[in-house]
């Protein structure tokens, strides 16, 4: 051993390199980002497949979404469920008995109403004799009602079928103490007055310390927002390549709400309230504004800040799915095709918002296209780092090959055809109404575009994701 | 114009050359009006700075220049604490002794939050103490209290404990899979973060000072006066006596010097020590064939569910089958108690314990052990009920499948006798309680493969065991050491030497359990059973105590720990530990006269340890033993020899062969055959020249 210690010098003046990366940023990536849409044709004319039942979405509405504690914070979450279904019969008019079946999504579950399909279908006037069931998983909850009820068209089971979700995070439930409830219920049990009294003399002050809900994965024990900034860290997305993708959202979406585009969005008259039309958390801001920020879960040097993550939302929203000949024979002219979908999962600790990179590839070959026929990508925005670090992880080698078992990459998304319409960092993110609110803005444009097809895909806790194909239907 | 440095160190130990040129680099850092702040940080993931090489100070030939080493590396740490420049140290991995050293030298530390991160001094350990200003640097910064615990102890912290001591200023969380390997970017987001911090550093935007709480302020006010200081170090001292009842020379010496230390025979046996765990720790039969993926443990008892826990707790599937439901219950119930107590210790997460209970398969049948890779039964001591399961077994597994027998005295040879595939059979003892005990005894017969012991080896490994290869024999070579020792013990108690003045003498002499209370801790009846077989097997040799004072015992109950009563009386729940009064008449009973002239409190220790290592150095002519460095680790790490006197072999170096021998034959000439010396220890002590290590 003749020399133990190597030294380099990296001599670049700290000033100029840090100019390098802000002069070389807006050249490499802003320009791509404001870029108009392209149409183009296709080589395959539709993912209709032999023998399998034709779905469509004949339309589909949500109540705006608003920031948590605000209009809706009295509310309780089948409210805003109601009125998401009451605004899909206006919006289509169905008749309530042809409805075969409901079901909802929902994350945080009010225990009240826990299967609040069914309350919410009961509230908002639909017949006491379609069934409703209620469905969970994570953000992804409301592509899993529709799913659901994909499936229970496709084998013949249902015709008609709403699907919706819900979340209202203005109101979670915190519970008592394990150690409170215990005594409690033991307290029920108890049948003489000196059990009563001894069970009472063992209270603690601490039982009363209440329990909050869970915000972190239970499996790892870190909440989402540290992992997305692990994550964005993973894959070297810097501070400022977040924030000017979340602006990019809030830029769109302000365009887009300007503009009349969000036409899913359907007024809700508060009880006691004024009546609420419009998604409440857009707010272009400007990169020096939100450079300004702490970063909210990695202190002091993390990237995740609330400006360039998701925000706390209450809302819902409600789809009408049909079979397709049931749909023409009730004279509907539906908007598009529900086509192939594929749930994933993986590591719950280092990937687990990288749900849409391992979805991605697998819905595509499973409906036989390719990256070049979509025409419309909605993606769920948990965290601006989640959706870069998405992007890095579908275009490298490195990362397919090894955590994918793929020989190539999945390739680049050309970002003009990607949440043109903003996302959940701009319109808000009710956990479980975030499914419906991609599959309609695939929908709506597709339609507006003149697109094809349309690729939507989710992560969600717990290390899993979404994605499906959404064709247009013909005009 | 401002400028950052890189370094990396590419080996991670601190030597001389090392040294220099970190010397010559620093001067550089501060002679150049261009660098305003610097990161130190290793390129090597998973270590940082392990510490000062060990063989740079066994290389030493004088304290003096053992001192200079030192005092080189505290010249080098004080400029650098005194640097104006701020120097961020970027810890990933280990940083250890000279590394912490080091590290809380700089001006602002920064550590991955992983297990592998640990800091710590473990000086200690090896009879030496932080050389290089720790002593001083450390009480500054944690607190009097948790510096000399950290000293003394010799104890690793994790980087979040550390970050909570104030040890280390910032944590980075490691990172997943991202555009290269994870360590690779963790190492580079670590680098990354600490220029951020050296540039803010600079520029005066971030402070290294932390703020102290109220506690902290007060202690170390308080230690500025002399008269507190002193009743502290006081305090300290009467601490550590007590915990190494002085035998230990550095702990006291932390308060004094480093050069003297580094010379001392306990230091050199404990880097001895040092360096035979780290051959322990290597298959030297190679790779398997086969990896072990599927394991299966016959007999959920006290050691089945041990194995059990140390294994599925590295990821390896294992089968758990015991004879009854209420037997397998029991020890699924220690599995996950054990798992369970590192959650409320915070080494696991009550996620990761579920998922690690789930590589565990109870059962009562032989289901799936055709894919068994290795089956280590643990049933009763029986030669009959192993040959049993023996023959059970072969008849379910694969052909690749080594059977592995967990016995302390049974012969393999003899649980082989039955086998249709001798050459896959092997033993594998192992030591209660195992997920505490460290060492894996692993048992070859003439017919055992090579591939077979390979095999073994990986498997123990994988559980975290230091192993020691030996051959087959009557008790192999741990419990063969023991069994004479046992004998020595009861005639010494047989002498009207009472329980509690044994086990104080044993413990002074460096035994970390008494010798009374180890044959409780054993078991009275194992220990009855293994001096039967023995005593049959090595006769007059062995003999010395009545075996009767332990076939008494048995019938009377007094099995030890597990019945409650042995030498002791056991209380659940209570530490305390009482004489049992009823030994005092089967002790009268079996009375011996002492022998006077050798009954010194001195020769009732000697007697002990002469007998324990005559008996390591007969395994080592006989061949059971492969080189002296495995008996070492093995009489220290699974029989508690005084780890300061280095085990049976380093003893006789230091000591003196020729003192040994002595020993041995003044106490041949009171009690006969039982002391005369083995052969290679007279040819050790008739040249003086010779030594187990060169």
């Amino acid at each position: 051993m003749t020399s133990i210690l190597t030294y380099t010098f990296k001599s670049l003046p700290s000033t100029s390199k840090w100019a390098l990366r802000f002069s070389l940023r807006p050249l490499s990536c802003s320009s791509q980002l404001w870029a108009a849409p392209a149409v183009q044709t296709k080589s395959k004319k539709t993912l209709a497949k032999p023998n399998i039942r034709n779905i469509v979405v004949v339309d589909g509405v949500r109540i705006p979404f608003l920031l948590s504690g605000t209009s809706y914070k009295d509310l309780m979450p089948h409210d805003l469920a109601r009125a998401a279904l009451s605004g899909l019969l206006h919006r289509t008019n169905v008749p309530k008995e042809v409805v075969d079946y409901i079901i909802f999504g929902t994350v945080v579950q009010e225990v009240k109403t826990s299967n609040v399909a069914r309350e919410a279908a009961l509230g908002a006037g639909f017949s006491d004799k379609t069934p409703a069931h209620t469905v969970t998983m994570a953000c992804i909850s409301a592509n899993q009602a529709m799913t659901t009820g994909v499936g229970l068209i496709a084998s013949g089971q249902c015709d008609v079928i709403v699907a919706g979700g819900v979340e209202l995070m203005s109101d979670v439930p915190i519970r008592h103490s394990r150690k409170m409830r215990k005594m409690m219920l033991d307290l029920n049990k108890a049948k003489t007055l000196g059990q009563r009294l001894s069970l009472i003399s063992k209270f603690r002050l601490n039982f009363l310390s209440p329990e909050l809900p869970a915000v972190a994965e239970f499996s790892t024990n870190e909440t989402m927002g540290h992992s997305a900034d692990r994550l964005a860290a993973a894959f070297a997305v810097s501070r400022l390549e977040q924030d000017e993708y979340a602006l990019r959202s809030h830029t769109l979406a302000k365009k887009a709400q300007d503009e009349g585009l969000l036409s899913d969005v359907v007024p809700f008259k508060v009880p006691g309230k004024d009546t609420v039309t419009k998604d409440s958390g857009i707010r272009p801001s400007s990169l020096e504004q939100m450079a300004k920020l702490k970063p909210a879960f990695i202190k002091p040097y993390g990237t995740v800040t609330a400006a360039n993550s998701s925000f706390l939302t209450d809302g819902a929203s409600a789809m009408l799915i049909m079979a397709e000949e049931k749909a023409l024979a009730m004279g509907y002219k539906p908007k598009a095709y529900l086509r192939d979908f594929v749930y994933v999962s993986q590591d719950p600790k280092d990937q687990l918002l990288l749900g849409p990179t391992y979805a991605t590839p697998k819905v595509l070959e499973k409906a036989g296209l390719t990256m070049n026929d979509i025409d419309v990508f909605e993606f769920h925005e948990a965290f601006s780092g989640q959706i870069l670090a998405n992007f890095k992880a579908m275009d490298s080698d490195w990362f397919t090959q090894n955590y994918m078992g793929r020989k190539t990459k999945v390739g680049s998304l050309p970002l003009e055809k990607f949440n043109n319409w903003g996302g959940s960092l701009s319109l808000g993110h009710p956990f479980g109404a975030t499914g419906c609110r991609l599959v309609m803005a695939a929908a709506n444009r597709l339609r507006k575009e003149g697109g094809q097809y349309s690729l939507v895909a989710a992560c969600a806790a717990g290390g899993q994701g979404h994605a499906m194909i959404v064709e247009a239907y013909p005009k | 114009m401002p400028r950052f440095i890189y370094f990396s160190l590419q080996v991670n130990t601190l030597n001389k050359e090392l040294q220099s040129e970190f010397i010559e680099v620093m001067n550089e850092i501060w002679a150049s009006d261009q660098i305003r702040s610097a990161v130190l940080i290793s390129s090597k993931p998973g270590c940082f700075v392990a510490g000062a090489d060990i063989n740079m100070l066994a290389a030493c030939k004088t304290p003096q220049e053992a001192a200079q080493v030192s005092q080189e590396g505290q010249k080098m740490f004080e400029k650098l604490e005194k640097s104006t420049k701020p120097i961020v140290a970027a810890i990933s991995g280990s940083c250890l002794g000279g590394g912490l050293e080091l590290a809380i030298s700089c001006q602002y530390r920064i550590a991955i939050k992983d297990r592998k991160t640990v800091l710590g001094v473990p000086e200690v350990l090896l009879g030496i103490l932080p050389g290089a200003g720790g002593t001083q640097r450390l009480p500054k910064m944690v607190g009097v209290p948790a510096a000399f615990d950290m000293m003394l102890t010799g104890r690793s912290i994790r980087a979040d404990r550390a970050k909570k001591m104030g040890l280390v200023d910032q944590l980075v969380e490691p990172l997943g899979p991202g555009l290269k390997p994870p360590e690779e970017r963790t190492i580079e987001y670590l680098e990354e973060v600490a220029v951020s911090f050296a540039k803010g550093l600079a520029d005066k935007k971030i402070s290294s000072k932390r703020n102290k709480g109220l506690m902290e302020k007060l202690t170390s006010y308080a230690m500025t006066i002399p008269f507190v200081r002193q009743q502290i170090y006081k305090k300290v001292e009467e601490q550590v006596q007590k915990q190494t009842k002085g035998l230990y020379p550095a702990p006291l010496k932390i308060i004094d010097k480093f050069g003297e230390l580094a010379m001392t025979k306990e230091s050199k046996a404990l880097m001895g020590l040092y360096h035979g765990q780290v051959l322990c720790k290597k298959n030297k039969f190679g790779a398997p064939q086969k990896e072990v993926k599927q394991l299966a443990i016959l007999g959920a008892g006290l050691m089945g569910a041990g194995i059990a826990q140390v294994s599925v707790d590295k990821g390896l599937n294992t089968i758990l089958k015991d004879a009854t439901l209420a037997g397998l219950g029991r020890g699924q119930q220690q599995v996950f108690k054990g798992l369970n107590d590192k959650v409320k210790k915070k080494a696991l997460t009550s996620f990761e314990r579920d998922s690690i209970f789930s590589n565990l398969t109870g059962q009562l049948d032989y289901q799936n052990f055709e894919k068994a890779d290795m089956v280590i039964e643990a049933v009763f001591e029986d030669l009959s009920l192993k040959h049993k399961v023996l023959k059970e077994v072969e008849a379910v597994i694969p052909d690749h499948c080594v059977f592995a027998s967990n016995t302390s005295a049974l012969p393999i040879n003899e649980i082989a006798a039955v086998s249709k595939r001798p050459e896959k059979v092997i033993g594998m003892h192992y030591f209660s309680p195992v997920d505490k005990m460290q060492l894996l005894e692993i048992i070859t017969t003439q017919k055992t493969s090579k591939d077979t012991t390979a095999s073994a080896v990986a498997v123990g490994l994988k559980q975290g065991k230091v192993i020691v290869v030996v051959k087959d024999g009557p008790g192999f070579y741990t419990t063969r050491c023991l069994a004479p020792m046992m004998s020595e013990v009861i005639r010494i108690l047989q002498e009207g030497v009472g329980p509690k003045k044994l086990d104080s003498l044993t413990t002074s002499f460096g035994f970390p359990v008494g010798a009374a209370t180890l044959a409780d801790e054993v078991g009275v009846d194992v220990a009855k059973h293994v001096a039967e077989d023995l005593g049959k097997a090595f006769g007059e040799r062995f003999g010395g105590g009545s075996l009767e004072l332990l076939q008494q015992m048995v019938a009377k109950g007094f099995l030890g720990r597990k019945s409650g009563k042995g030498f002791y009386i056991y209380q659940e729940g209570s530490k305390d530990k009482n004489l049992n009064s009823d030994m005092d008449s089967i002790l009268a009973g079996l009375k011996l006269p002492a022998r006077p002239e050798v009954s010194s409190d001195e020769d009732i220790q000697y007697r002990l340890v002469t007998r324990f290592v005559n008996e390591a150095v007969m395994c080592l002519q006989e061949g059971i033993l492969a080189t002296p460095a495995e008996g070492d680790i093995g009489a220290v790490f699974g029989l508690g020899f005084p780890p300061c006197l280095g085990g049976p072999f380093r003893f006789v170096d230091l000591y003196g062969a020729q003192k040994v021998v002595d020993r041995l034959r003044k106490y041949e000439a009171a009690y006969g055959k039982q002391f005369t010396p083995c052969q290679l220890l007279i040819d050790h002590a008739n040249s003086p020249g010779k030594k187990f290590y060169p």
